[in-house]
């Protein structure tokens, strides 16, 4: 068995894994914010439940992100080892800086954030929120960084084979990162508002009424309504910062063959690499230029102009029609319950019952948008500097796939359990409604809420 | 004379690196300890033991990160090294720190029903994952050598540490708890006390045959001297620990922390020894601290960050801690 394909499998599979959880504690801690602030405008105790059931999603998702970041750590060393010796002057202080800036910022003040409510003051618990929800923003400014960083590489020059910094600005902000880190940040915010969306609406169809519901599904689907449009605006532009930089990934996501002007815009096809053609295309002429120079007779690139260094076509042209679909599904729904929740005070049952599985559209649009970046560096590791076949470390086949395959089985498991217990909290929520008490009162106060909910 | 950052900074991250993991050893241990202990605990007893860890253990564990991170960010080619030479049992730490991290959590929001399944998963996750350190340690003492002897040497180690570890949670639930529960953990570190007492005894005696370089690194005079110091005041601790155990809990829970303190002490003594047995190889026999190393620049860049943030990190930390200072039980609702 080949050990780098192996390896590439296991480190996608966890980092697909890991980035499901972030993307939610990235975002959720601001949601959690305001609702901490929103309670401390307004003293009305609904926030505050609004608060303690979200506060326990935070509180999973983290721990979920937690360990399976730590396995990631691992396994830059385990499985890639030619990664840090060849960059490891340029990665190495970007994840430094993440462990030391965010890391344990988050994690000291998590415990006051979860159990602290009744053991500090308000203030100091509203700070421990602002700084749990900032630390997880740092921690994603510093690994965009460094993705980015290996996307466009900038600021830096090669001795003797080895990576060396040259100007820590332009590495940090290298071309594509103030792009990257919107895209990803939106993409957060998304995922948390339909997650808050869709578990109000479940909570919505069980006949639950009560106050913290109404302001975790209205806050769940303005957020959403709101920030939709700018992502697609966002995406837009981090597509031409990609043609700039990047524009072997351009080709492959639209699945063009031969640079040249009149690119149609293909909606739905069969990309045959050896073939190099499309079967079954489906396309809106001059589209694809009309999309990327503004004109018909714009010049998109084509795969012709790459050969042998452009990454696969089919995942990353499929990748980017699932992400792209799954952001103009979140549109309508987003403003339909937007404009319901807005006039009619009320959620039409149809649309309800929609909303609840797209509580994990922001997983399936995040997933697919990373998937088209990330295998749309290949075959580089590092774009012009380290290839991915380069990288890989002396580990036998067979030990990678066994480790591969008992990963792959835990996530599965693991995965069947988050969301069984997101279920069964948002149901648990609907069944006290507004009479549930507030943990913190009847927990005890320094301890994970002690008995099984 | 002028200061020589190239010799220097490689040598201060070697310090950093080792005293994030010994910061990790005794914090996260008490964590995996009383993760072990949980074998031995009523239900009721249980949800105590996490309520004296619950708001600690990411913080904890944070600093395998650091340790880790700075492995690889200091020296890499170490990094590269050390963990494809110990795949497996890496994968197994991680396999044990996921399961226990994930328990932790689901333990306390799943259905009344399912909370046993998850108790002992987070038992059996904390005991994977001490093993597991503890089989690195000795594999990584005898210059990663995977043959037989080194693995049944590894073994050994492991077992030892998962041993020091349970005694470090027991002496973390004497300090956060009382009544019946911190009398029954009086008792725990008087047992996993000794387990760790045979444990160590036994792998100091296999130390020399299964590796002669440490062996002559310490049994040679005058080093020998300036040495005895570490195995002795260990031994000492260790007995007065060990006697301790008779006469706690004290009246008004005087020294409730001691034991936790004492260990923490032993944990450090040995480290320093340990050290010494490697110094100056990051990789035994292989890679000495400065063939490792990044480029200087590189080191620059993270120390000033670490010189500013640390200290920080420290403070915060303690904060932290004594927020959620007091016993464990403490079932005050406001």
């Amino acid at each position: 068995m080949d050990p780098l394909i192996l390896s590439r499998i296991q480190f996608g599979a966890n980092i697909s894994f890991h980035i499901l959880f972030p993307t939610i504690t990235i975002a959720l801690g601001w949601v959690l914010l305001f609702f901490k602030l929103r309670y401390n405008a307004t003293n009305d105790s609904a926030w505050m439940r609004a608060y303690f059931t979200w506060v326990k999603v935070f509180a999973l998702s983290f721990a979920m992100g937690v360990v399976s970041g730590v396995t990631m750590s691992f396994q830059f060393g385990t499985n890639w080892p030619g990664y840090m010796e060849k960059v490891g002057n340029i990665a190495g202080p970007l994840l430094a800086y993440e462990i030391l800036t965010a890391f344990f910022l988050e994690a000291a003040f998590l415990g006051i954030m979860l159990f602290g409510f009744r053991r500090v003051s308000n203030r100091i618990h509203t700070l421990a929120t602002v700084l749990v929800a900032g630390g997880t923003t740092v921690s994603a400014f510093w690994i965009i960084a460094l993705n980015s960083w290996m996307q466009t590489p900038a600021g830096f020059e090669m001795r003797d084979g080895v990576a060396h910094a040259v100007d820590w600005w332009a590495i940090i902000f290298n071309p594509s990162m103030p792009y990257r880190l919107t895209h990803m940040l939106l993409a957060s915010g998304l995922t948390v508002s339909f997650l808050i969306a869709g578990l109000s609406a479940l909570r919505y169809l069980t006949g639950d009424r009560s106050e913290s519901m109404w302001k975790a599904l209205r806050t769940g689907v303005f957020t959403a309504a709101i920030l939709i449009p700018i992502q697609i605006f966002a995406g837009d532009q981090h597509g031409l910062n990609t043609l700039e930089h990047q524009p072997q990934k351009i080709a492959a996501m639209e699945a063009n063959w031969n640079t040249g002007p009149n690119v149609p815009l293909v909606l739905f096809a069969l990309p045959d690499e050896a073939a190099k053609e499309n079967k079954f295309e489906i396309a809106i002429p001059d589209g694809a230029s009309l999309v990327l120079r503004h004109s018909t007779s714009g010049v998109v690139p084509g795969l012709n102009d790459y050969p042998g260094n452009h990454p696969p076509v089919f995942p990353v042209f499929w990748g980017f029609r699932v992400m792209v679909g799954t952001g103009i599904l979140m549109l309508l729904v987003s403003w339909s319950a937007a404009f319901f929740l807005k006039r009619r005070h009320s959620l039409p049952k149809p649309l309800a019952m929609l909303m609840v599985p797209m509580a994990l559209s922001g997983w399936l649009a995040t997933l697919a948008g990373w998937y088209t970046t990330e295998i749309g560096r290949q075959p580089w590791l590092v774009t012009g500097v380290l290839k991915t076949g380069d990288a890989v470390g002396p580990v036998a086949g067979s030990h990678v796939a066994l480790t591969l395959a008992t990963y792959l089985v835990l996530y599965v498991l693991l995965l069947i359990a988050y969301l069984g217990v997101l279920v069964h909290l948002a149901l648990k929520a609907a069944k006290d409604g507004d009479s549930s008490p507030l943990p913190g009162v009847m927990n005890a106060a320094m301890s994970q809420p002690a008995a099984g909910e | 004379m002028s200061f020589d950052w190239p010799t220097a900074l490689p040598l201060i991250f070697a310090g950093l690196m080792g005293l994030a993991i010994l910061i990790y050893v005794i914090l996260d241990g008490f964590d995996l300890g009383i993760g072990i202990l949980f074998a031995a605990a009523e239900d009721a007893e249980q949800d105590t033991m996490i309520a004296a860890i619950g708001p600690f253990w990411d913080a904890n564990e944070t600093w395998l990160v650091l340790a880790v991170g700075l492995l690889l960010v200091a020296f890499p080619l170490a990094h590269g090294v050390i963990l494809t030479a110990l795949y497996i049992p890496v994968f197994v730490l991680l396999l044990g720190l996921i399961l226990r991290g994930v328990a932790f959590d689901f333990r306390a929001k799943v259905p009344a029903g399912r909370k046993h399944r998850w108790n002992r998963i987070f038992f059996l996750g904390s005991l994977i994952a001490s093993l597991a350190q503890g089989y690195m340690l000795g594999v990584y003492v005898l210059g990663l050598d995977v043959g037989l002897g080194g693995m049944a040497f590894g073994v050994l180690v492991a077992f030892c540490l998962a041993a020091a570890y349970a005694a470090m949670g027991a002496a973390w639930v004497i300090y956060k708890t009382e009544g019946e529960l911190q009398k029954k953990a009086v008792r725990w570190l008087r047992t996993t006390l000794v387990l760790t007492a045979l444990g160590m005894a036994a792998v100091s005696l296999a130390t020399p045959f299964a590796s002669p370089r440490i062996f002559d690194k310490w049994f040679v005079w005058p080093e020998m001297l300036y040495l005895s110091p570490l195995p002795i005041l260990s031994a000492l601790l260790f007995l007065w620990l060990w006697r301790q155990t008779f006469h706690l809990p004290k009246p008004d829970d005087r020294h409730s922390l001691t034991p936790f303190l004492t260990l923490a002490a032993i944990f450090a003594l040995g480290f320093a020894g340990l050290a010494w047995s490697f110094y100056p190889f990051v990789v035994p026999d292989r890679l000495t601290i400065w063939q490792a190393a990044s480029a200087p620049e590189s080191l620059a860049i993270i120390l000033a960050g670490t010189v500013v943030v640390l200290p920080i990190i420290i403070f915060y930390s303690f904060y932290a801690y004594r927020v959620f200072g007091g016993k464990a039980t403490d079932l005050t609702y406001d």
